[in-house]
């Protein structure tokens, strides 16, 4: 089962799409996320911080990871 | 009353205000962001703002219902503008009616210190030589 991630700002770049699909092996929490992609995508230890949103909210590293839900990866954010 | 829109175009301070105000208010406190000629000495050729617009959304309405409950306040109005801005463009625009003075400014300072920390938008800064994603890296 793939799930789809959002991807925005300087994250699109990284990623070279606004979104990317990963396979989901067995259980994977935000945190094993985090990892995952910063392994494919070393450029996001470059970051200042970033978080993960789940459903359009912000999620906390033990939050497991279901196939339906919509993930989305916030950079540090700069609006006004 | 709370409004929240984030738009593609050009943004409508009187009409922001408008809705900001009724016969209740005693005044309206604005903050009104602008595209600044330049960052850091840097020449700005433009600004390019994106957003996750569920998301952006929800946080915005978070923003504006705390708000509410915090101040005795009667309206709270954002508009956030997306896409291609030049300089002097209109990014932001928070107006908050309320009866008395201290509550309006205090809700629109909130407001407005609150969406640059928590709402999913982005800016890049395009320069003479360069562009970056602003706050991005440390």
């Amino acid at each position: 089962m793939d799930i789809n991630i959002l991807a925005f700002g300087v994250v699109k770049e990284f990623f070279g799409s606004p979104s990317i699909a990963l396979e989901l092996q067995g259980e994977l929490t935000v945190a094993g996320l985090k990892e995952e992609l910063e392994a494919i995508y070393p450029d996001m230890k470059r970051l200042r911080a970033y978080l993960v949103a789940v459903n359009d909210e912000y999620a906390e590293d033990e939050l497991v990871i279901r196939p339906e839900d919509e993930i989305a990866i916030i950079p540090p954010v700069s609006g006004g | 009353m709370i409004d929240i829109k984030i738009l593609n175009e050009p943004l409508d301070t009187t009409g922001c205000i408008g809705n900001a105000t009724d016969a209740a208010c005693g005044g309206t406190a604005t903050f009104i962001g602008v595209v600044r000629d330049r960052t850091d000495g840097r020449r700005v050729v433009r600004l390019e703002y994106e957003c996750y617009e569920s998301m952006a959304l929800k946080e915005l309405a978070k923003i504006a219902e705390h708000a509410v409950r915090s101040w005795e306040i009667n309206h709270v109005v954002i508009h956030h503008r997306v896409g291609v801005l030049h300089i002097g463009d209109i990014a932001v625009i928070i107006a908050v009616g309320a009866a008395h003075r201290a509550a309006a400014f205090d809700a629109c300072r909130y407001t407005i210190d609150t969406l640059k920390m928590t709402v999913p938008i982005w800016k890049k800064e395009i320069f003479e030589n360069g562009e970056v994603w602003v706050s991005a890296h440390a």
